[in-house]
């Protein structure tokens, strides 16, 4: 299978970090150019153009409300991505806590 | 448990494929080495408490396969796969890692965990995880990096705290 391009795959997509922080802004809102542009400080052609690859990648849903174009995260398209990228240090964490409390466990049976 | 938690820590460069995560134990490196390739040791802790661990092949010598199975509350199943590359016992396990859950497959990690004989009885466990791409690395933690990791952090203080 030929190897899909960057800017097609939305693995790869939220891998630029100013694309994740536009994700985080709209949150499970539904926000305007503007008020994105408001709310992270950034030029607004910076904001359209990564917007325009996470719409591209499905990452994001557009409407048009009047002059508006309002845009929403597609949380079904994220959930696969952050299922496996939020608890990969929790994940770790969470799992060595455990085996303090084994080894713990077996230490104690040994003495 | 009184005892205050060691605390894991995962670094991780800008630019560059690998990343790394540490952690300490107050147990000496034979047994913490036998944790990991004791089966029946291995499902007692590996996974967040929530998640049921189905160990379905398990071969940790050089040149064994292994797979495991995940499942969560609702059903959901994350399945893992990799081989074991070089076990060295009790300093070294190599071999390599894969999600099987993403858009495409092949996005595999080189993944090289050493266990470093500490005074006093205790075991510092570091594994060297290397990407395929900085983008894979990236994709694959970055979330979990800068929203994620800090919100456990910040849960792991606030467990510490209450310790104290």
């Amino acid at each position: 299978m030929a190897r899909i391009p960057t800017t097609h795959d939305p693995f790869n997509a939220v891998a630029e970090p100013k694309r994740r922080q536009i994700l985080e802004a709209l949150g499970a809102a539904e926000r305007s150019v503007n008020e994105i542009v408001e709310l992270l400080g950034w030029p607004q052609p910076m904001v359209s153009k990564h917007l325009g690859v996470l719409k591209k990648v499905g990452l994001v849903h557009e409407r048009r409300e009047g002059r508006q174009r309002l845009y929403r995260a597609n949380l079904a398209k994220l959930k696969p991505i952050y299922d496996w990228v939020l608890p990969f240090e929790q994940y770790w964490s969470e799992s060595y806590d455990r085996l303090d409390e084994v080894l713990a466990d077996i230490q104690k049976k040994e003495k | 448990m009184s005892e205050k938690k060691n605390k894991t820590t995962s670094t991780a460069e800008p630019g560059k494929q690998e990343l790394f995560i540490t952690r300490e134990f107050d147990a000496p490196r034979e047994l913490v080495f036998k944790a990991h390739t004791d089966p029946d040791i291995y499902v007692r802790w590996l996974g967040p408490r929530g998640l049921t661990m189905d160990l379905v092949t398990f071969e940790p010598v050089s040149g064994g396969c292994w797979r495991y199975i995940q499942k969560d509350e609702h059903g959901n199943e994350f399945c893992f796969h990799g081989v074991y590359h070089d076990v060295m016992a009790p300093e070294r396990i190599i071999g390599t890692f894969e999600f099987e859950g993403l858009p495409e497959s092949g996005h595999v990690i080189l993944e090289t965990t050493t266990f470093v004989a500490l005074p006093g009885g205790k075991t510092l466990v570091r594994t060297q995880s290397v990407y395929r791409s900085v983008e894979d690395r990236d994709g694959m933690i970055a979330a979990g990096m800068e929203s994620g990791t800090v919100d456990s952090y910040e849960r792991l203080d606030e467990t510490l705290a209450t310790m104290k």
